[in-house]
């Protein structure tokens, strides 16, 4: 049993590399990091260099074309009208996400019999694939046999001669777009936020009531200000998912109609990948990075602040 | 006379509690409801507008369901989708495993930055890497084929799911680790032997967390994948069961519904821990 | 068993050295004791000894080899963790066994060792719980027992007996000597807890700032400190420490008594002092005052014990000595004890 402890050693040699932590580190870390390098690393500089070539899908050859692509773009009124969709978008549907998700964790922070099961009806869209339930939605605001219209008739909210078309008319196809990323992303929301709320410790909000706060006092001096750092986190993922979904507006509206649903990361697919022209839809794509530099940003300030305290 | 204002206060209150609640519920769960009914109705009873939608207005029928997986490649998108899912878990978790553990514990001064540096990974989105993986795929002969979807889908289960693991990590006690190696194994040993075993619930959930992200994929699966064959669920279904203007919308609904709410239950459990990966760093 | 040795061992986190420097020799089967507050580096050290931490300079010697460079697992060395440590996916059995497992020893001979060490921890009618399972004394035994189950020739204790209630404490301490002096296994054990160190240790090394202040016997630390932080440290309520004539001088509170309890002794020295405060703690009195000229206003504390029934008020003056071969000397710069003075 011993014979393995008894080998002497010479002395300062260096450990074995089973025993150097900073070796193993390495090793065990060395293929995520290959990983990530080579398949978002690499592909991400690709992207750069192809908004400024033109590569297309069809031709292998490709040249060196500078701020072309850009040029171009910015010319665009599509891409315009794209980039401010996609800002009206986001903040519309994000304001909304994490109101309604603070309104909802705070619902679902008491226990109550059945809990269980409305957290689990409460999941079930962010769990399902986007693809498939924005199909569901799609038969909701389906021009004809839609629900929402039938209902709103039949409560005598609407006229019987009046026909909404959800998804065929401008204002109202925004308006259903935004709704279904709402639909989508308020679970997450939800679960974080009540996630921050429960790390309240209870001591916190007897000390309060024992002050005498009432709900609304309670609700702005204690329960928001220590859930808003985890608010900030749902709206940080939020944003991210929201601005670079392309799936709700392609299968919803395509984009349409006239552009005016049409957002950046849904543009850059139809012009990279269906229309054919890489290189512009690097271009447009990348459009997006600024953005998530910004999430990047008051992520790591907040990281940061998380690490001194 | 305060008390019984105090028992309507409180009445109104519990009233307003389940109204919220409920009409919460309605809102998010009510598609899901919507694509019950849809599944079973026949065509006929659906599009007639003098029916109530709300109600089976003839008898409930299988046909919707009898298409999808006889007239369409469904089953076959399945299995697409759970091969896919499955190669991608074992290599998310042969990278993050490790890596998770190596942050948490040996890279020191580093490690810090370094986590960060492979979350902020995470936030590149799809919508940037697609147009570049379109071409490297074509260059490495890979279009069309369900190995394009195994080497690119690690792309965004790897970095998260380190985050998540380091995380599980860094809440077990070090001095387990280190009774382990005094009590005769190595690092590594006591990584393999003592660590991976007790942190089974953190592993599941990276499991969970990569299997629904496969399934739940559609912008590379739709970017490579031509072939109806090949397809994963999230491609097949809208792709083949929209023809132009016709919807099968009873079909479509019952995929909908049979690919999620197995998820979704599986989520329910684990729910708790996935959120604490995307709060690390906000709460203490 | 073996010694353990330590040669100018340093380590360093940031600037701060955590351990300074130490030399230190544990004798084979002695029971030793690092005693002292928390953040003076024992821990640090005692890890050290294990192998848990690489020194920044100097060398660990575990029975006349240099081990520095050995990983904990090449040491043969057993350590009761703080947390006990107990690997929560495993049986205790297993627990127990897992020291024999990783050195490859498999089948019968495991579960003979097993059960001889679960037998005497007492704990053989636990095997086959997990550790969630046991309370805070049975998993100290569980730890114990894992410990003891290799024949280490080191047992390394952090604190083993500081998770558990005060009454439980007595016992297991009582419990923890003589299984280690049936077993006559060196042992060095960290604690912050006086009572604990001058209770166990068959030497105590007082700890601070990384550097040992004094190694001796339980009794030689308490009477005969080496310096002022050893004398306030050890004992409780500490050494009255006053300032007279460019030295300072130290007497413990028992040795701080009514003059008329010396009678006819002529080799006291007197210290009048007016009483602020009593606490009555049942087999003694704790009389708080202020000293009286010729001596400096200095706050200090006697220990009256109850067979000294003299009634005492708050408020009033008293005449109180010691016994001159009780004042201690120690240097009003440094704070070590002067050489041949006072004793």
């Amino acid at each position: 049993m011993s014979s393995a402890v008894a080998q002497p050693r010479a002395a300062k040699s260096h450990t074995p590399w089973l025993d150097d932590e900073l070796r193993l580190g390495r090793i065990l870390l060395a293929p995520t990091v290959i990983y990530i390098i080579a398949l978002v690393g690499f592909p991400f500089l690709l992207a750069i260099f192809y908004s400024v070539s033109d590569a297309t899908v069809g031709s292998t050859s490709l040249h060196f074309v500078g701020l072309h692509n850009y040029k171009m773009i910015i010319e665009d009124p599509t891409f315009w009208r794209s980039l401010r969709n996609a800002i009206v978008f986001t903040v519309v549907s994000q304001v909304l996400v994490v109101v309604l998700g603070k309104i909802l964790a705070m619902a679902l922070y008491k226990d109550f019999p059945g809990k269980w099961i409305v957290r689990l009806l409460i999941l079930l869209p962010w769990v399902a694939p986007i693809s498939l339930s924005s199909i569901a939605w799609l038969w909701i605001f389906d021009p004809v046999y839609s629900i929402i219209n039938v209902s709103a008739r039949a409560l005598h909210i609407i006229g019987p001669n009046t026909w909404p078309i959800w998804l065929g008319q401008p204002d109202l196809a925004m308006a259903s777009v935004i709704l279904v990323d709402v639909w989508r992303l308020l679970p997450l929301a939800t679960v974080i936020i009540l996630a921050g709320l429960s790390a309240i410790p209870q001591d916190i909000h007897d000390a309060a009531q024992v002050d005498g706060a009432g709900f609304w006092r309670h609700l702005f001096m204690i329960n928001l200000p220590l859930v808003m750092p985890i608010m900030l986190v749902a709206l940080l993922f939020g944003i991210v998912f929201t601005f670079t979904d392309l799936i709700v507006v392609y299968v919803l509206t395509r984009g349409g109609p006239f552009d005016t649903t049409q957002v950046i990361a849904s543009y850059a697919f139809f012009t990279g990948v269906e229309g054919g022209d890489l290189a512009s839809g690097a271009a447009i794509s990348l459009f997006l990075f600024p953005v998530l530099v910004a999430v990047a940003i008051v992520f790591l300030t907040m990281a940061k602040r998380a690490e001194v305290t | 006379m305060a008390r019984p204002r105090y028992g309507l206060k409180r009445w109104l209150l519990r009233g307003g509690h389940v109204l919220i609640l409920a009409a919460f519920v309605t809102f998010l769960a009510f598609p899901f409801y919507w694509m019950v009914l849809t599944t079973f109705k026949e065509t006929k009873d659906l599009i007639n507008t003098h029916h109530n939608p709300f109600l089976f207005n003839l008898p409930p029928t299988l046909d919707n369901l009898r298409i999808l997986f006889y007239d369409t490649q469904f089953g076959h998108w399945i299995l697409n989708t759970i091969q896919v899912g499955v190669i991608v878990t074992v290599i998310t978790l042969v990278l993050a495993v490790p890596a998770g553990y190596a942050l948490a514990r040996l890279t020191g001064r580093w490690s810090q930055r370094l986590a960060i540096g492979i979350f902020l990974t995470y936030l590149i989105p799809p919508t940037i890497l697609f147009i570049p993986f379109s071409r490297i795929i074509g260059d490495l002969g890979l279009q069309n084929s369900l190995w394009s979807l195994v080497l690119v889908y690690p792309s965004f289960t790897v970095p998260f799911c380190t985050w998540l693991m380091m995380g599980f990590f860094k809440s077990i006690p070090r001095d387990i680790e280190e009774a382990a190696m005094i009590d005769g194994l190595s690092r590594l040993q006591a990584f393999v032997k003592v660590v991976v075993p007790v942190s089974t619930a953190g592993i599941l959930t990276v499991v969970i967390f990569s299997l629904t992200l496969v399934m739940q994929e559609f912008v590379y699966a739709l970017t490579f994948i031509t072939t109806s064959s090949n397809y994963t669920v999230s491609v097949g279904v809208p792709t083949f069961l929209v023809r132009g203007d016709v919807y099968f919308w009873g079909s479509l609904m019952g995929a909908c519904l049979i690919v999620s709410v197995p998820v979704a239950i599986l989520y329910n459990v684990f729910v708790d821990r996935f959120v604490a990966g995307f709060t690390v760093g906000a709460v203490k | 068993m073996a010694t353990v040795e330590t040669r100018a061992l340093t380590k360093s986190f940031e600037a701060d050295n955590a351990v300074d420097g130490i030399d230190l020799l544990v004798k084979e089967g002695e029971f030793l004791v690092l005693l002292g507050p928390s953040g003076c580096g024992k821990t640090t050290l005692l890890r050290m000894l294990a192998g848990l931490e690489t020194p920044t300079s100097g060398d660990v010697l575990i029975g006349n080899k240099v081990v520095t460079w050995l990983p904990p697992r090449a040491r043969n060395i057993a350590m009761v963790f703080q947390s006990y440590a107990l690997y929560p996916h495993l049986s205790v059995s297993k627990n127990i066994a897992f020291p024999l497992n990783a050195v490859g020893m498999h089948g019968h001979e495991v579960a003979t060792k097993v059960d001889e060490a679960a037998s005497m921890f007492g704990i053989k009618h636990l095997l086959h719980r997990k550790p969630r399972q046991l309370s805070g004394g049975e998993r100290q035994r569980v730890a114990l027992a894992r410990a003891v189950v290799r024949n280490p020739v080191v047992f390394l204790l952090d604190e083993p007996l500081s998770n558990l209630d005060a009454k439980l404490r007595t016992s297991a301490r009582d419990e923890l000597q003589q299984f280690q002096r049936r077993l006559g296994t060196t042992t060095v054990y960290v604690t912050h807890d006086q009572v604990e160190a001058m209770g166990l240790g068959d030497r105590i090394a007082v700890l601070n700032k990384g550097r040992i202040h004094q190694l001796g016997t339980p009794l030689d630390i308490y009477n005969d400190p080496a310096d002022t932080f050893v004398a306030t440290f050890i004992g409780s309520p500490p050494m009255n420490l006053m300032e007279a004539d460019h030295t300072l001088l130290g007497f413990r509170p028992e040795h701080f008594l009514p003059h008329d309890v010396f009678g006819a002794d002529r080799d006291v020295t007197p210290f009048p002092f007016t009483v602020t405060r009593i606490e009555h703690l049942g087999a003694d009195r704790l009389i708080y005052g202020t000293l009286e000229a010729p001596n400096p206003a200095v706050k200090v504390i006697s220990r009256l014990p109850s067979t000294i029934p003299m009634p005492i008020e708050t408020g009033t003056r008293y005449e109180f000595a010691v016994r001159t071969a009780n004042l201690k000397h120690f240097d009003r710069e440094t704070g070590v004890k002067r050489a041949g003075a006072g004793t």
